[in-house]
């Protein structure tokens, strides 16, 4: 049974709310304490940060059906580069992940092929068309950790209020796409000054807002509801949740680490790496975002990590797929816009790769306790360096982060006592 | 004055520094002259090949460019969509490609995605002209605007132009607006709520949803042409109802200063945004924009076919 002795670690454990130098044992695939170990490979430290490991609430794989953007290994793989050990799949893949075969397809070819752990996803309407319920129950009993129809927004608000009913029967929670359908429809980036500039069709930030609003408003009444907001994009979704929370209610919401680095002005010169669903907003809502981070209005960053093919992306604006690569920047992004540029604590942004998301998952004392599972991230706050997407282990290169300066790297990350990544440039 | 044209692209008049326009204007004055003489053509590009790629069907813009093209000397060649290998699934891309690799010079593009120019553009060693590409730019369209306007009002700036109609929609509108704005114009774009959004006021343009009060102190009124899509789509109630609040009419004519010209890139739906009345009369310079887009597109494709490189 392998042992690590981590040395000289800067723990962050937002669970436990410390911060503090220590060692750190593992014992096969559990954290331990270090008088059990007997013969442990000892890895030196010397002050970086050792924590949980990073949950991603918002991965596409694209398998099955699109394996030539990413596969459940060249996704678990950038998953594992990105600090990374578990990552929610999102279902809208071809065939879609409405069903228990579906899920169990998934769990076995992760458990065969991946490197971190993928938590399985189910829709909440069948093909994630909005018309008709899954079997939410079978998917629970298949092993899914979350339903959600990610891409598309269910428009029906009855359908919607029977599918929150009756997923707390099962005790999942819903991550939905926020998406109001006429208002969106033909929109390819944020309305504002910049669409209208470039005569570009504008998704207006209400589009968003209505369902945010829409789905506040039926929770109220729903006992035991649980909704995370997906990829919260505009200052308005921001002041709803807020309110939300301060009145009780168990509504929990996600940034994306490229709605916190940029905005809409982006576009202009028309490159379809800076198209996404929702799109890069304006300054403010960018300003919006941040504080919501800052306040704890929000709890989650995740990536939305959303892999094209550079066929697929080499095109005209209009006609590009939506989506960004996320899993292997998120980190470095992050660090670099919220705590390098606006103060944020480390241990703050830690908590909304670990605490934040473990929680809407309802998973206990995601903490750096003696007996959790060794899913552990090395981090270095402090490295500088320049990303490069050829670097990527993912097979998407679609990210408009090539080239971006960033502070902050992931060292080492390591599933159930296995070292899964290690950084050659860093250790 | 010594002035260097260095672009081998015109995308954009946004892109353009003002002296740029008016260097494209000044060679643009020189062209009408060749177009009023008896031999109309030159050998400016004799040996030179474009490609009029009109992805987006055109009738006006493409005759225009093609008679520029002609009486500049050049070898032509016309591809639509429907001819071109975009039906069989063939990217963009690679179809500009194939086209630069036959040792084209110039593409001159129509397409209905905003920025497919910008994009080709960035890829290709051949120039580029944008003929109009989805409600982002039409460059030569503003050109020949604001000729048509320096030639009957001697200067840009300090005009006040009003350009009236739906504003959303428009390429013309926003290369109207960038290119008057960098000449020193005060523009006012008008119409109803619903096609003349507010956030060109970010950029000093004034937004107005009153016909009277946006073409009062107007010396130019550029009008657009309304389509009935946009009924459909709930951008206004009827055709009538915009006629009745918008358009320019003997009605409403009385609003205009006496020597406020009628502008309009065409094609005209009489009798909604213009009535016949006004279209066909004195304030009409509707016809002389026609002309003088032979005039501009020849200085355009002049200049830029001069920067390409092979």
């Amino acid at each position: 049974m392998a042992e690590y002795l981590f040395n000289r670690a800067r723990l962050i454990d937002p669970v436990k709310g410390t911060d503090r130098m220590g060692d750190l044992a593992v014992s096969g695939a559990f954290i331990t304490g270090k008088s059990e170990l007997k013969n442990p490979e000892v890895i030196d430290l010397n002050g970086k940060v050792l924590c949980r490991g990073f949950i991603d609430l918002h991965v596409h794989l694209r398998q099955p059906g699109n394996t030539g953007a990413e596969t459940i290994a060249t996704g678990t793989r950038a998953a594992a580069a990105g600090g990374f050990t578990s990552i929610v799949a999102m279902p809208n893949t071809s065939p879609a992940a409405d069903n228990a075969g579906a899920i169990e397809y998934l769990r076995q070819t992760a458990a065969r092929q991946g490197v971190v752990k993928v938590l399985p996803c189910g829709c909440m309407t069948k093909n994630y068309a909005g018309a008709e319920m899954t079997g939410i129950g079978g998917l629970k009993k298949a092993g899914v950790v979350a339903i959600s129809d990610d891409g598309r927004c269910v428009q029906d608000h009855a359908l919607m209020r029977h599918i929150m009913e009756y997923a707390t029967s099962f005790g999942l929670p819903i991550l939905d796409h926020c998406e109001e359908n006429t208002l969106a429809a033909g929109g390819v980036m944020n309305e504002g000054k910049w669409s209208v500039l470039l005569g570009i069709r504008g998704i207006p930030g209400e589009a968003e807002e209505l369902m945010v609003a829409r789905d506040i408003m039926l929770l109220r009444r729903i006992r035991g509801g649980r909704v995370h907001i997906q990829h919260v994009s505009t200052a308005g979704s921001v002041e709803l949740i807020r309110r939300a929370r301060a009145k009780g209610l168990l509504v929990s919401g996600e940034i994306t680490p490229h709605h916190l680095a940029l905005t809409d002005e982006n576009i202009k010169k028309y490159d379809t790496n800076y198209k996404m669903n929702p799109p890069l907003r304006s300054e403010e809502d960018r300003a919006a975002l941040i504080e919501a981070l800052k306040d704890g209005t929000i709890t989650v960053i995740a990536t939305d990590h959303a892999p094209h093919t550079e066929t697929s992306k080499r095109v005209e604006f209009d006609e590009a797929p939506f989506g960004i690569v996320g899993l292997e920047t998120a980190f470095a992004v992050s660090h670099t816009v919220l705590c390098v540029e606006n103060k944020l604590p480390l241990p703050e942004l830690i908590s909304k790769f670990t605490a934040g998301p473990a929680e809407v998952l309802g998973m206990e004392n995601y903490s750096l306790d003696a007996g959790n599972p060794a899913d552990l991230t090395v981090l270095d706050p402090e490295m500088k360096y320049t990303i490069d997407k050829e670097k990527f282990f993912s097979k998407g290169r679609n990210t408009p982060f090539h080239g971006f300066n960033s502070v902050g790297a992931v060292l080492m990350t390591m599933v159930d006592g296995r070292k899964v990544y290690v950084n050659d440039d860093g250790a | 004055m010594e002035f260097q044209w260095t672009r081998k692209d015109l995308l954009s008049l946004y892109d353009l520094e003002p002296r740029e326009i008016e260097f494209i204007l000044d060679t643009a004055a020189e062209f009408k002259k060749v177009s009023q003489r008896n031999v109309k053509k030159v050998p400016a590009l004799r040996g030179k090949t474009v490609v009029n790629f009109f992805v987006e069907p055109s009738t006006r813009t493409r005759v225009s460019f093609e008679l520029a093209e002609q009486r500049l000397s050049a070898d032509i060649v016309n591809m639509s969509a429907g001819t071109s290998s975009l039906k069989k699934g063939e990217t963009l891309l690679d179809t500009v490609k194939n086209i630069e690799a036959l040792q084209v010079d110039l593409v001159v593009m129509r397409h209905s995605a905003p920025g497919a120019q910008d994009f080709i553009a960035r890829h290709l060693t051949c120039g580029v002209v944008n003929a109009g590409d989805g409600a982002h730019a039409h460059p030569t369209q503003a050109l020949l605007d604001i000729f048509t306007i320096r030639e009957r009002k001697g200067s840009i700036k300090g005009l006040n132009v009003t350009i009236l109609g739906d504003i959303l929609h428009s390429r013309v509108a926003r290369s109207n607006i960038w290119g008057l704005l960098k000449l020193g114009a005060n523009v006012t774009v008008a119409g109803p709520a619903t096609l003349t959004p507010r956030e060109f006021e970010s950029i000093g343009v004034r937004v107005c949803h009153d016909l009277r009060e946006a073409v009062a102190d107007a010396d130019v009124v550029n009008l657009l042409r309304i389509q009935h899509e946009r009924q459909t789509a709930g951008f206004f109630p009827s055709i009538g109802e915009y006629a009745k609040f918008f358009g320019i009419n003997s009605d409403t004519e009385k609003y205009l200063k006496p020597d406020c010209i009628i502008m309009h890139p065409g094609p005209i739906n009489r009798d909604v945004e213009l009535s016949s009345e006004v279209a066909d009369g004195p304030r009409s310079v509707i016809l002389e924009q026609v002309t003088n887009g032979l005039a501009v597109r020849m200085a355009v494709l002049f200049l830029v076919a001069g920067c390409v490189k092979r």
